[in-house]
Parts: C-alpha cells; sequence; structure tokens
C-alpha cells in the first residue's frame, strides 16, 4: 500500500525544507522524503543572495592541459572580471546570462524566498531591513557579501567603523587570529583590527571536536575546576584593548549560543561576534534545526534517512511519475502523490552523480546539459568559470526541469535548490538565494498544479 | 683547501651526489630551481625494482636495481616499504615470456619464488581471478621525498650548501672551461639570502649536472649539444589501498601496467611515450583512461576506486645508440657519467643521466669518482655503508608510536614518515593538533618543515605529505598557510595559500568524476563560498565601498536573549 501525499518532496535541505513549506502554504498536504538531511553541517550558515557577477569564459577555448607551470600570481591576474561585490543581489540580476535560474524565475522569487526565510528563522537571522547585502569577515581573512546573517554574526559586520578584536584558539588549525586580522586590513577594511591566539581548548584532549567544545560553553562546565565561559573570558580578556566588538570561531554554544554570547560579551565589555567557519559548521547546524522545527510546524511530515531509489510511472503516462520508490532499510516503499518536487541538492548533495562518461540526475534520469568530454567539465584555474560548478537540471519559468528537446520531462515535477543547473553559485555567493528562489517556485507551482 | 663543486638539480640523483661529494671532503653546493625533488624525483612511481622488470629486456640495468635495492634496504630504511612484488600472468598471457622473465631474474641475481593463481589470490584477495600464476620478487615502494630529504640532510651536516628556488640560467664558460654557474632566484617564497629575481655567480671547480630530463638544457648553456630521449608517463592515485603488493604484468611491453601500494592509496601507471620539452607536454585524458583500464585488468575494482588525482612524470632517458632504437620503451634504462671535456671538449663539467630512482645511489657514486678522477682526489665512497639521517636506527620507531600524546593512528604516520628523528620533530611543550586529517600530519611536523622550506607550500607538503590525501587539500590548505604565519608574514602565508590550492588543482583535474568531483565542488564552497577567495580584494580581487553595505540594525547592540 503506498504512501500518500498530494505533494511530494524529495530531499531535506534548505531547497526541499523551503519548497514544502511554500507549499503547505498554498494548502497542500506535503511529505517530504530524504536520505541525509542538509549539507549545512558543510556550509557557513550565512543566506547568500548574489554578491558578484563573475565574467563567463568559453570552456572550448580552453588550452591542451599540459605540463607547463603557471605562477599562481599569473593564474590570479588572468581571472576573468568579477562585477561586485554588488550592493545589493538585485543589482546583478541584469547582467546574468538567461539560463540562469535567477533570470528564469525573476527578482520577486528571491524576494518572496528571503521573505519565506525571515518568517521561518525569525529573531535568529538578521538583514531582512534592507536590500542591502552585508559584509562578513570570513575565516580566510576577507569578507564576502551576504544577504542574511544570523544574529550570532551580526557584530562583526566589515560596514560598522568600531574597532574589532579576533580570537583564535592555539588548538584550533582552522585560521590564526593573527592573520585573519593582518588580512582584513590588507583588505581596508574601516576599522582597527588586531587578532589574539588564546590558551583555552587546550584542557581538552587533542582534537577535540568543535560541537564538544560549544556543549562545554552550553552548559558552562567546569575546566580544570573553573566554568568554561569564566576560563574564557580570561583568556581573552588581556588582548581586548580598545576593541569595542571581539569575534571568535563559531563555536560558542549551540542550544544556549544567545546566552553564551551575552554571558561573554557582559564579561568583557564589549559585544561578541562569532565568525562563520566551515564544516562542521555550528551556525549551518543551528540553521538546520531551526529548518526542522519550521517544517514541523507548518504541518509537513517528514522522514528522514531513507534514500529515494527509483520512480514509477503509470503505463498510459510515462511522462507523470505517479509514485517514487523509497528504500527503508532495504524494503522498497512506494511514495506516491500527485506532484514531486526534486530538491536533493548537487555533487556535494549527491543530487547529482557522475562517472568518467556522464554526468546524471540519478533519481528521475533528468536531462543535465554538458560537455560530452569531461575534460571540458573544467578550467585550469582553481576559481575559474568551471562549467562543472553550473552543472544541473535546466528549468522552465514553473521550475519543471527540460529534457533535451526544451519540453518538460514529467507533467508534475518541480525542481528546487543545488540540482537546478546554470548557476555558478560558489563564485556569485548565490546559493542559499538560489535555492530559496527556486524552492519558493518550485513548491507553489507544485501545490497550484495539484488536482 | 678542498675543491668546490656545484650540483645541479635537486632530485635524487642530485642530492644523492652532493651527499656524496661532501662526505669526501668536497666544498658542495646544490642548487635546484624549486623544491627538492620537484623535477622527475617527486613525479615517480615511487617503485622499488627489484630489477624484475627490466630482467628480460635490459640486463644490466636489472643487475644494478638488485644490488642498490639491497643497499637501500640497509641505509634507507625509514624510506621503503617492503611491499614485495609480484608479476602475475593472466589467462592467455604468453608461457614463453614468463620463462623468459624467471631466466632473466636468475641470470641477475634476482630472488623469485613461482606461487600459484590461487596462491597469488589468497595474498592480493582483490586479484582478478584470471590470474594464472604469479612470479614473487623483492619489489618495493619507496618514498622519494623522504630519500631525498634524508640525502640533502645529511649533505648539509658534512657541510654542503643547499639552495632552492635558485634556477641555474647559464654556465659560466672561460677559455672552454665551466668556471661556475649563475643562478636566479625563484618564487615568492625563497628560503635564504636574496630575493625573487636576484642572480648571482656561484664559482667552482668543477660542475655536475644532475638535472635528468633538463640536461640538454643546461648543456646547451656551454654550447654542448646533449641529446636526452625523455618520455612521459601519468600516473593515476586511488583514495585508499586496494592492494599491499607491487603488482606488475608479466608481459613483455610494460606500458602502465605496475600497481604500487603507496601510504594510504594506490599508484597506476605509467605509459611511456617520448615528449620534447620536459616543461611542456600534453596531460592527456586518453592516460588517464588507459591507466585505469589497464590496472582493472590485473585488479577489476580499481576501475570502481575512487580516483584522487594524477600526475605526469617524465623519464631522463639517454639513448647512446638512437639509430638502433625503435620505440621510446625499447631506450636502456643505464645511466651515463656524460664527461664533457673528452666528449666535448668543455672542461669542467659533466652531466649524469639516464638510471632509476632505485639506482640513484649508484649513480651519484659514478658521478662522484668521475669527479675524484678529473680533480685527482683520492676519497672513497661511503653512501652505501652510512645511513641516511632517520634510518640510523629504525628499531626505535616502534618505541616511540605512543610517545608524543598523539592518538594512535597519527603517531604511527608521524613517525613512519619521520624515522629516528620523530622525537626531535614532535617534542614540544605547545598544543599539537593534527593539521591534515587524511594524512595524519601534525603542527609540530608542519612546523619542522616550515624550519626546513620556509614558506614554500609545495616543499611542506612533499616532506609531510600534508594536503595530499583524499581532500586534496579542501580542508587543509588554510590551514597549512595558517601555521606559516606568524613565521612569514600574511601576505607570504596567504600567497602560500594560493600556490598550493592550484598545485593540488593541477592533478584533481584529470580526475574529475564521482565522488572526487564531489570533493571538488565541496572544496570549491569551501574556498570561494565560505572563505571568498576567489575574490579577496587582499590579492587583487574587486576592491570594495564598504559604506555602501549593510552596517547591521541600528537597535544590535543591545541584544535580546530568548534562546536563538
Amino acid at each position: 500500500m503506498a504512501i500518500e501525499s498530494e505533494v511530494l518532496v524529495v530531499g531535506g535541505g534548505l531547497a526541499g525544507i523551503t519548497s514544502a513549506i511554500a507549499a503547505a502554504r498554498e494548502g497542500a498536504d506535503v511529505r517530504l522524503v530524504c536520505h541525509k538531511r542538509t549539507s549545512l553541517r558543510q556550509a557557513s550558515g550565512l543566506i547568500d543572495g548574489l554578491g558578484y557577477v563573475p565574467s563567463r569564459t568559453d570552456p572550448y577555448a580552453a588550452d591542451e592541459i599540459t605540463q607547463q607551470r603557471k605562477d599562481f600570481r599569473t593564474v590570479r591576474t588572468e581571472r576573468g572580471e568579477y562585477m561586485g561585490p554588488l550592493v545589493s543581489p538585485f543589482d546583478g540580476f541584469d547582467d546574468l546570462p538567461g539560463s540562469h535560474p535567477y533570470s528564469i524565475v525573476g527578482p520577486e522569487a528571491l524576494r518572496e524566498g528571503f521573505a519565506l526565510f525571515d518568517e521561518i528563522t525569525g529573531d535568529m537571522y538578521r538583514g531582512s531591513h534592507t536590500d542591502r547585502n552585508a559584509l562578513v569577515p570570513t575565516f580566510g581573512g576577507t569578507i564576502k557579501p551576504t544577504a542574511r546573517y544570523p544574529r550570532a554574526v551580526e557584530a562583526g559586520l566589515a560596514s560598522d567603523s568600531r574597532p574589532m578584536a579576533i580570537i583564535g584558539f592555539r588548538s584550533l588549525t582552522d585560521f590564526d587570529a593573527r592573520m585573519v586580522a593582518d588580512s582584513l586590513e590588507l583588505a581596508d577594511v574601516p576599522f582597527e583590527v588586531t587578532g589574539a591566539e588564546v590558551e583555552f581548548a587546550e584542557a581538552f584532549r587533542a582534537d577535540t571536536k568543535i560541537t564538544r567544545l560549544a556543549k562545554a560553553l552550553d552548559h558552562d562546565e567546569l575546566i580544570d575546576g573553573t566554568p568554561a565561559r569564566t576560563a574564557l573570558a580570561a583568556a581573552v580578556d588581556p588582548h581586548v584593548g580598545d576593541a569595542e566588538r571581539v569575534g571568535f570561531p563559531a563555536l560558542l554554544g549551540d542550544d544556549n549560543t544567545a546566552e553564551v554570547r551575552a554571558d561573554l560579551g557582559e564579561r568583557l565589555g564589549v559585544d561578541v561576534f562569532e565568525i562563520p567557519m566551515g564544516p562542521p559548521s555550528l551556525l549551518g547546524l543551528r540553521l538546520e534545526d531551526r529548518l526542522y522545527d519550521a517544517l514541523d510546524a507548518a504541518g509537513v511530515r517528514f522522514v528522514t534517512g531513507n534514500p529515494v531509489v527509483d520512480y514509477e510511472t503509470r503505463a498510459n503516462e510515462p511522462h507523470r511519475i505517479d509514485a517514487v520508490t523509497v528504500s527503508h532499510k532495504g524494503r522498497e516503499v512506494p511514495y506516491s502523490a500527485e506532484q514531486f518536487v526534486l530538491a536533493t541538492g548537487g555533487f556535494v548533495g549527491k543530487g547529482l552523480d557522475s562517472d568518467r562518461q556522464k554526468v546524471r540526475e540519478p533519481v528521475f534520469g533528468c536531462h543535465i546539459p554538458q560537455p560530452a568530454d569531461r575534460y571540458d567539465w573544467f578550467v585550469d584555474d582553481a576559481f575559474g568559470d568551471h562549467p562543472y560548478a553550473r552543472f544541473g537540471v535546466r528549468p522552465n519559468e514553473s521550475m519543471q526541469p527540460l529534457g533535451p528537446d526544451g519540453r518538460s520531462e514529467f507533467e508534475n515535477l518541480y525542481a528546487a535548490g543545488s540540482v537546478v543547473g546554470g548557476a555558478d553559485i560558489a563564485r556569485e555567493k548565490s546559493a542559499s538565494g538560489v535555492s530559496l528562489a527556486t524552492a519558493l517556485v518550485a513548491g507553489r507551482s507544485a501545490a497550484d498544479s495539484v488536482r | 683547501m678542498s675543491y668546490s663543486v656545484v650540483v645541479i638539480g635537486g632530485g635524487a640523483t642530485g642530492t644523492g651526489t652532493a651527499r656524496d661529494l661532501a662526505m669526501r671532503g668536497f666544498d658542495v653546493t646544490l642548487v635546484e630551481r624549486g623544491n627538492l625533488t620537484e623535477g622527475t624525483t617527486g613525479r615517480t612511481h615511487g617503485h622499488l625494482h627489484s630489477g624484475g622488470r627490466y630482467a628480460v629486456s635490459d640486463q644490466e640495468s636489472a643487475i644494478d636495481c638488485m644490488q642498490e635495492n639491497r643497499i637501500l634496504h640497509r641505509i634507507a630504511g625509514h624510506c621503503i616499504e617492503d611491499t614485495g612484488g609480484l608479476f602475475v600472468q593472466l589467462e592467455g598471457d604468453s608461457d614463453e615470456y614468463f620463462h623468459k622473465k624467471l631466466e632473466g631474474c636468475a641470470d641477475c641475481g634476482i630472488p623469485t619464488e613461482v606461487i600459484s593463481g590461487e596462491q597469488a589470490r589468497r595474498q592480493e584477495p582483490h586479484l582478478t581471478k584470471r590470474v594464472k600464476r604469479a612470479i614473487r620478487v623483492p619489489d618495493g615502494a619507496i618514498d622519494p621525498f623522504r630519500l631525498c630529504v634524508a640525502n640533502a640532510a645529511d649533505a648539509v651536516d658534512h657541510g654542503a650548501r643547499v639552495e632552492t628556488h635558485a634556477e641555474v640560467v647559464d654556465l659560466v664558460v672561460e677559455d672552454g672551461r665551466v668556471t661556475g654557474v649563475e643562478i636566479e632566484r625563484k618564487g615568492p617564497n625563497y628560503l635564504g639570502n636574496g630575493r625573487e629575481g636576484q642572480t648571482a655567480v656561484i664559482e667552482a671547480d668543477y660542475v655536475v649536472s644532475a638535472t635528468g630530463a633538463w640536461a640538454s638544457q643546461i648543456a646547451e648553456m656551454a654550447d654542448v649539444d646533449l641529446e636526452m630521449a625523455i618520455s612521459k608517463g601519468a600516473m593515476v592515485v586511488t583514495n585508499v589501498r586496494q592492494i599491499d603488493t607491487v603488482i606488475n604484468r608479466c608481459l613483455p611491453k610494460g606500458d602502465g601496467d605496475t600497481i604500487i601500494p603507496h601510504e594510504t592509496t594506490v599508484l597506476l601507471g605509467a605509459n611511456d611515450d617520448p615528449v620534447d620539452d620536459p616543461d611542456d607536454y600534453p596531460e592527456e585524458q586518453w592516460e588517464v583512461d588507459m591507466m585505469i583500464d589497464l590496472a582493472s585488468e590485473m585488479v577489476p575494482i580499481t576501475a570502481e576506486a575512487r580516483m584522487i588525482r594524477a600526475y605526469w612524470g617524465v623519464r631522463p632517458l639517454y639513448d647512446p645508440d638512437p639509430d638502433s632504437t625503435k620505440e621510446s620503451g625499447d631506450v636502456t634504462r643505464n645511466y651515463f657519467v656524460l664527461d664533457h671535456a673528452e666528449r666535448d671538449g668543455i672542461e669542467g663539467f659533466s652531466s649524469i643521466v639516464g638510471g632509476k630512482l632505485t639506482t640513484y645511489r649508484e649513480m651519484a657514486e659514478s658521478a662522484s669518482d668521475h669527479v675524484c678522477d678529473v680533480l685527482g682526489v683520492d676519497a672513497d665512497c661511503r653512501t652505501h655503508e652510512e645511513p641516511l639521517p632517520g634510518s640510523s636506527d629504525i628499531s626505535v620507531l616502534e618505541d616511540q608510536m605512543e610517545n608524543f600524546g598523539l592518538r594512535s593512528p597519527i603517531a604511527r604516520r608521524s613517525t613512519q614518515r619521520l624515522g629516528d628523528r620523530a622525537a626531535d620533530v614532535l617534542s614540544t611543550k605547545e598544543p599539537n593538533p593534527t593539521v591534515c586529517e587524511c594524512e595524519a600530519v601534525t603542527r609540530a611536523e608542519i612546523q619542522d618543515a616550515i624550519d626546513g622550506v620556509g614558506a614554500d607550500p609545495n616543499g611542506i607538503r612533499l616532506r609531510t605529505r600534508a594536503s595530499m590525501g583524499n581532500c586534496q587539500g579542501g580542508l587543509c590548505s588554510h590551514r597549512i598557510s595558517a601555521e606559516i604565519y606568524p613565521k612569514h608574514d600574511a601576505v607570504t602565508a596567504r600567497d602560500s595559500l594560493d600556490q598550493l590550492y592550484q598545485e593540488r588543482w593541477k592533478g584533481q583535474r584529470h580526475t574529475l568524476w564521482g565522488r572526487q568531483l564531489s570533493q571538488a565542488m565541496l572544496n570549491h564552497l569551501l574556498h570561494a563560498t565560505t572563505m571568498n577567495h576567489d575574490a579577496d580584494p587582499a590579492v587583487g580581487g574587486p576592491s570594495v565601498d564598504y559604506e555602501a553595505f549593510d552596517g547591521g540594525r541600528t537597535d544590535s547592540h543591545t541584544e535580546e536573549i530568548h534562546g536563538d
């Protein structure tokens, strides 16, 4: 007996959850199924809209690959022009190619996507008061434009002129706070910035996970007899100097992070902020928790941990999906629905798969436009205009994946998020915005088509 | 007064020659245009040959290989993994050649043992069911980086100077005699005296070119015509060890049919195709595909394996008799000391060409003997007796495993890499977190490498293996950069990141499918999206008008607390 719903969303990341909530708000009966939850553990937790429009290059014009060495400085200077950083994400829309999802769905979809995100996250995120991007210091020592940022990040914005101190921990290797401070100065930030490396995490055993440190601060655990926050404040205090705001790697608590931040701020007499980090990203994990709470509140039933392995059609309707097959510990269960949303992610989320010959979309086998030769999937600059970074399904304005003939592959399938191609999300700083805008359209289109 | 000798080339032969000459009392300066091992040595298969591979076609090389194999076990134990090797005969492969191989090995003093297909599969369960039988030979894996660094370090201990990032741009020739070399400092992170672009002349009583595939270019600086028969080979790196033994195909044409376990990886390779320029030759898709296809004939699961990168090397072959050689694969692996006084009428200069990584020490000995002959110095070679630094007491390794407060798999990897230097390097009062998780490299080891090579990230990589695992620097290149600071300033450390990240990308381009393509996208998102390194205004990215952007909500400085 098939499990039924009106709309079934495949994929549990930012795009899957947003499209499910968008569909539920249109009154549809929605279910979500996914293998893994989000890939937000790998993401910074910032919600980018559009930060740059990098120039595109013709991959077919690329030279033959040779052993010839190229100085990294030459590679840097030969990188195409970037338009930006864009003061507002909407400033760049007109300069995007027609195949970009933003060009397909239009600026209103991004606005509404942001509005839905703002509603879901409430006071946890900031940035909704303006169309302008904010510049957030990165742990790589530069700044990046983003549209929405966790409240934990706010006091660190680079357009704020208050003097800043950045704190690193000797036992963490991801950055050296002194180098981040020097690098921010090289980026001409409009404030004084100093960096200091302190001993704090040394009390834990070598290679302690960031999540473990966050818990210790959450619960103010005793470290060698001293409460964790007291110990941290004491270690940092001598380095505050004239700074009015102090940045830490994002590990200041998990469940009680606002309290940890406020507590440290009070002890140090400054505003405390977090610097978004790579995996495991606590800012990303905190957002994941919030998104699942919202999914639940929207009345969407969901099941995680089970991959979708196949789909079924009726004999007389090959272009209409009847059900997807979900593997429950080896047992295959059909989930039938009227409308389906594909939000399985890109290469990282495994919504795209590849071998030496071909890139595929593994669930429905949707068409992925791609050069036939895998040596045309990339360019020689690691930060160049890689075709692979833009791979994904090609959608119409309702976000229906299109086949090679330009017609929709299935009459009841919509795509959202990184499985959608055409955006250079990494270099544009547009990943979350593309997810939100496409998810909003896909979720609504799916709900509107429910018979 | 001792004679001064300049050795050109920081590969195995060059560092080996520098060590040998320094031990014999010469005043030695080694110059290398890049890092140690940056040429052919760092781009080999890391195959410690028994000689079995050449036992039919090139017996002189085979005999040398077996002799040197034994010597290297004595002097360079910490660079060797004794994997043993198999020549496998698959169904359909020639019986006649199998017997020739056995006879050839016997002629060359290479111990062999014939085992059944079943025995071979018991030893290596992933071998194809098509294996009929196999010949066991004493092949192994050798780490060329460790080997070169140890040779260079010992040369320095014997009074030599080692100048890396010092490219020879000219030979000083006076009255038909080479009297020195002119060098130019290369690279932004040169460690030592001088600055990028500076030139200097180093005078010498004698100059040895140990530049292998680049020997013609150096010889030409003295108007010496030296034609090399260089050939390229591709090697593809998998992410796990599917096998623990060196696997060779027992066929006459050896083209890409050797699989070698190395550390956590397996290397598939290598083809043998002639090229003209050792610095500029095509890296081609068919080569990568061929390596995978040939390897999977012997070990089928390699076809499904995750490939993390591919790299190419160029063999420094020299053909004394080019008219009689038909194909690149037939060029002898023998080595030659070319005395340019005798050969070309240019005094004070010789080139050592040809040979294998396995025979580097013997090559160095021959080159050094020649220098002694010419300069009339009576000093014996001792490099076959004196262990290299790190290898003098391998037995201490096991005892040291648990001694450095490192979790044991990390300690094991560190002590294997460092040999008997482990205690010196890893004893630190500072926190010693892991910087590269894939290869289990801790801060102390990175810092030791930085002390040795400066801010050169590829030098650090070669010494420690950091960034050479699955993630190809995605998760650690920025950490290595952070370790370089504050010994070097933020600009230098930032440049090192770009340098390493781009270098790692170079090899990954060839294996961008499946999980490695997912990894590449993850790396791209971390470095471009999260860190915004592609558009960094500090290194030439677009400049920023800070005032125009959102500075935060004006009421934000008084925070409320209600559980976010």
